[in-house]
């Protein structure tokens, strides 16, 4: 189950990433980090299965950022990336994986 | 690519042949296989009545139907379906005039696959495209005024056994696979399949609800919740039940919803429509 172990590791990133922030973020650091995710949310979006909890968390990072907290904001926007390419990992893995489900 | 492959296969075969492929569309395999498995898994459930959805799997549940259809929620949309039945429209035209017998007792043909437009057509999309074709305005998918007609239609249409056809033209096949693929595909951060509910936990409490089970569940809509405070139309209980899953929901009507629509349905063959429902 390629996609839970993708699933937990998006869980695991966003719960470790705060000890790693050593260097206050800005603005841009957040801009770049916003790009990505949005990016990879689009791609799902393309293949129609985006999470609900990746718009969520973009809406934080935005919310964060417009506080002026941009450490907070980096580290939401990579967590929205993160669950948006575990959303195509999953989709990726179903193009096969669906048919074992088929009653048969 | 898949499924140009598919079509491809699908035209060197030839439906008159079974496709022994792995993954071969066999519509009629399929539609034994899935049937077998909700009579076996509840063998005391007669089989008409797994159009009841919830009801059907839960006795306690049925005994609070009893009670709701003496007063039936959904009465108020039948009776504002019919009025808008008969109201002409600015062209004098009807909805009647869009639908064969005048759109009477027509639900369990619904949906089908159109060769002219090379989709599926849902009776939902077919209400939509008679008010544009008479320059009126669609109706939004979820709300009131198409689960009103949706559900006017379904009332006469009762009793009428699910009719569903999937022609040898290898795009209604492919339709077909694509809905079937749409229902059997995890999906949301939860992930879980349409089939990881309704198929392999039919009769199981989630929350405060029964499951219904995946045969016959096209049948009761539309359908008028408790819980919504009204009526929901097909797109407004497939949208919910992607957000369940944290999943976010197409668009109502996405050809994915009228595939797996079609899918549904073609697997409730020969069941009768008890649209529209209640729900507690
Ligand atoms: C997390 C579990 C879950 C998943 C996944 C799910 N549903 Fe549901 N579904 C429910 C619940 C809960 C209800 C309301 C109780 C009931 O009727 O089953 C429901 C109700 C329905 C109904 C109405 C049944 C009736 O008779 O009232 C339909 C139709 C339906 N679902 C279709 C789908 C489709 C299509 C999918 C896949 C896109 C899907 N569901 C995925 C939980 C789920």
């Amino acid at each position: 189950m390629r996609t839970r172990a993708l699933i937990r590791m998006a869980i695991i990133l966003s719960l470790a990433a705060p000890a790693t922030e050593a260097l206050a973020a800005n603005a841009d650091d957040f801009q770049a980090a916003l790009a990505k995710a949005e990016a990879a949310n689009k791609q799902a979006g393309a293949i129609k299965n985006q999470w609900t909890t990746t718009a969520g968390t973009l809406k934080a990072a935005q919310a964060a950022a417009a506080a002026g907290k941009f450490d907070d904001a980096v580290k939401l926007a990579n967590d929205a990336e993160a669950l948006a390419n575990a959303s195509i990992a999953q989709a990726k893995e179903q193009e096969t994986a669906w048919t074992q489900a088929v009653v048969r | 690519m898949l499924r140009k492959i598919f079509i491809a296969i699908a035209i060197v075969v030839g439906a008159a042949q079974p496709l022994l492929a792995d993954n071969a569309v066999d519509p009629k395999a399929d539609f034994k296989a899935f049937r077998d498995y909700f009579t076996k898994r509840f063998p005391k459930v007669p089989l008409d009545d797994f159009v009841n959805g919830p009801y059907s799997m839960d006795a306690d549940l049925r005994k609070q139907w009893k009670a709701i259809d003496e007063f039936p929620p959904y009465e108020f949309a039948v009776e504002k379906g019919k009025e808008m039945f008969a109201t002409p429209f600015k062209n004098g035209k009807t909805y009647g005039d869009c639908f064969q017998n005048k759109g009477i007792g027509i639900r369990q043909n619904y949906p089908y696959f159109d060769a002219k437009s090379g989709q599926v057509i849902t009776l939902d999309l077919a209400l939509n495209q008679c008010r544009e074709a008479n320059g009126e305005k669609p109706f939004d998918y979820t709300k009131d005024e198409m689960a009103a007609l949706t559900a006017y239609m379904a009332f006469t249409s009762r009793g009428k056994r699910f009719d569903i056809k999937i022609s040898n033209d290898p795009r209604a096949l492919a339709a077909y696979k694509n809905g079937g693929e749409y229902f059997y595909t995890r999906r949301g951060q939860l992930n879980f399949s349409c089939a990881s509910c309704h198929v392999q936990s039919p009769g199981n409490h989630i929350r405060t609800e029964v499951l219904a089970p995946a045969l016959g569940i096209v049948a009761a809509l539309p359908i008028y919740r408790s819980e919504w405070g009204g009526m929901g139309t097909t797109s407004r209980r497939f949208t919910s039940c992607n957000s369940q899953v944290r999943g976010v929901p197409l668009k109502p009507e996405d050809e994915a919803y009228r595939n797996v629509e079609y899918f549904l349905s073609y697997m409730s063959n020969g069941l009768p429509i008890s649209g529209p429902g209640a729900r507690p």
